[in-house]
């Protein structure tokens, strides 16, 4: 069920990026127009430079779709980010999911390799939250296999409150500091 | 070419090391009062030479003292004469101040280098309880203060000082979203901070070798836990503990042969012990549980650590061959971060409270005689001062991560902080 909908979505993200293609040639015929304004022309070359750009990275198939897949925020790997709480390393339902997205890509492309990070928010001990930040990203991994990942795709790794995501000392920035990271490399 | 690519290494992740490199001064803040603390005053050492005294002693030597927590010095806008001798000094002024102990002195130019002279006078008798003559290159001036403040400690109280000792702490600053992570190494009022390691990646737990040259650390620089031993002096490391799962919490053994470390496998997180020379570990604790951040006794026989194996962080001793287990922490629901007084005798500890907040407590290694010592709020990372009298913690004040430091005797509490830097994870020097 899950993945069905995931490859529908795939030929949309897929359609799209033809449709994208065909605009910019549809611009380089205006390229030939007289009468342009400064301003249209310098717009007109940035559209160029990005275009460049794209054509560029679509070079190499892979890593451009698994790019667009990641930035996309229509995409559901766009997601990449569990959140916990306090002292805990339950998955919570609302993020089942995400890290069902990300499974079913993980078993779609056996050669993907992720590593999930776990960390704390910064109340009490730090080397106590490193190991609570691997126990939670241990709970990520085991969801990720669970939902059809393999063992051996995912690396996990903790930060601990080390390397916390908001820098504020209050319930938001705790909240938005428990949590687990997808890292696509 | 393996060669060439260690020696890169460092520079792919973007990490330089800086044998010494200064940094911002630490601005310091005494924050709580003293009680039943000795009253004295240091008179500003006499100075005869060209421009201003290059260093001014009795400030840093007051500074010290009253940092402790066991001394009240006397601010000198209450002096009445700044006598630098014995022979110059009214008794009877000073008596009538309440002041029990004086301190005088002089500096004095000497071709390249000072010579400095200091008496510790007793208000009462008059007498002079000690005085010496040194004589110290340009840049030890402040050195030598700290060295007088040990005396004077010692003298008055019975019991070595610790103003002569080092502080290590990391530091952390965050530019619209780029980090940067220090290793820092300071004088232990904060003075002369030097920076001997920056990274773009976190850097966590630093831990003095018993002969204070070399700190271990964990390092983020591999994406993942690693723990490193770098010689202070001369900046050279060496990655000692790169097992997969967490590598971290390093603690030397007082041999300095060994490292308590903790390892993650399989997400059992346990302790063990390393040797250095071999890099063989041997697993110390073996729980379903998180066991961690474990410190040595000062005889090498047993080890404190961290373990959730009762539900929430409590602190447990065990024998080093991993025998007799037993917790020594039983007030609240969270004891964390052990460290251990010099004579083996006090535990200090991140304690939560009943209302939430985590505050440095202390007991008996025992756990006889737990009592709170700081109000409380994000203390983290309490390390005990070489003489056993203060404990250096990470703590928060008015929103900002600061060093403090509290005493066992009275209530003198101290922050040090840097603008722009979250300062935390201190270790106090041997």
């Amino acid at each position: 069920m899950n993945r069905k909908s995931f490859y529908r979505w795939l030929l949309i993200a897929l359609m799209a990026l033809v449709l994208a293609a065909c605009a910019t040639t549809d611009e380089e015929r205006v390229d030939d127009d007289e009468g342009l304004t400064d301003e249209e022309l310098a717009e007109l070359e940035r559209d160029r430079a990005s275009e460049a750009r794209g054509v560029e990275g679509r070079r190499s198939l892979e890593g451009s779709e698994l790019e667009e897949l990641l930035n996309d925020p229509n995409s559901p790997l766009s997601r990449r980010t569990v959140y916990f709480e306090f002292d805990s390393s339950e998955i919570r339902e609302r993020d089942v999911s995400i890290l069902e997205a990300h499974a079913a890509f993980l078993s779609d492309h056996p050669d993907q390799r992720i590593a999930v990070e776990g960390h704390t928010d910064e109340r009490g001990s730090p080397e106590y939250n490193l190991a609570l930040g691997e126990r939670r990203a241990i709970a990520v991994k085991r969801a990720l296999v669970l939902y059809g990942a393999s063992d051996d795709q995912i690396r996990v790794t903790s930060y601990g409150e080390e390397n916390p995501a908001a820098l504020g000392s209050d319930e938001e920035s705790w909240s938005r500091n428990r949590r687990g990271e997808l890292v696509y490399r | 070419m393996r060669k060439t690519f260690a020696r890169l290494r460092p520079l792919l992740f973007g990490l330089l090391l800086l044998p010494v490199l200064a940094r911002a001064e630490l601005v310091i803040e005494i924050t709580g009062g003293a009680e039943a603390a000795i009253p004295i005053a240091v008179v500003p050492f006499a100075w005869d030479g060209d421009g201003e005294l290059p260093e001014d002693m009795a400030r840093v030597i007051d500074a010290n003292l009253a940092r402790s927590g066991q001394f009240e010095p006397l601010a000198r806008s209450e002096f009445i004469e700044t006598p630098a001798r014995r022979e110059d000094v009214r008794f009877p002024n000073w008596r009538a101040l309440g002041i029990d102990n004086l301190v005088v002195g002089a500096v004095e130019r000497d071709g390249n280098s000072y010579r400095v002279r200091y008496e510790l006078l007793d208000v009462f008798t008059g007498q002079r309880q000690e005085g010496k003559n040194f004589r110290v290159a340009d840049d030890a001036l402040r050195t030598l203060a700290h060295v007088i403040s040990d005396e004077i400690y010692e003298i008055l109280l019975g019991r070595p000082g610790a103003f002569n000792s080092r502080i290590a702490y990391v530091t952390m600053e965050d530019r619209d979203g780029e980090r940067r992570w220090r290793l820092l190494v300071a004088d232990a009022d904060g003075h002369e901070p030097q920076t001997i390691l920056t990274s773009s990646e976190p850097l966590m737990s630093p831990a003095w070798s018993p002969d204070g040259e070399k700190l271990a650390y964990v390092s983020f620089e591999g994406r993942r836990s690693e723990v490193f031993v770098q010689n202070v002096g001369s900046g050279d490391r060496d990655k000692v503990a790169s097992f997969e799962g967490i590598n971290s919490a390093p603690a030397w053994s007082p041999d300095s042969r060994r490292l308590s470390i903790t390892r993650s496998r399989g997400g059992q997180t346990d302790v063990y012990v390393l040797n250095l020379n071999s890099r063989e570990t041997r697993q110390v604790t073996d729980s379903m549980s998180i066991d961690t951040e474990a410190v040595w006794m000062p005889d090498g026989r047993s080890l404190l650590f961290t373990s959730d194996r009762a539900g929430g962080p409590q602190i447990y001793r065990v024998n080093a061959d991993g025998s007799g287990t037993r917790r020594i922490s039983y007030e609240g629901n969270y004891n964390a971060s052990p460290t251990v007084s010099p004579d083996g005798r006090h535990v200090a500890m991140v304690h939560r409270r009943s209302n939430g907040r985590f505050a440095i407590a202390v007991q008996d290694v025992d756990g006889e005689n737990f009592r709170v010592l700081t109000p409380g709020g994000h203390d983290e990372s309490p390390s005990f001062a070489p003489n056993g009298a203060m404990v250096l913690y990470a703590t928060r004040a008015d929103g900002r991560s600061v060093l403090g430091t509290v005493s066992l005797f009275g209530d003198a509490r101290q922050t040090m902080s840097t603008a722009g830097e979250r300062i935390r994870e201190p270790a106090w020097s041997p």
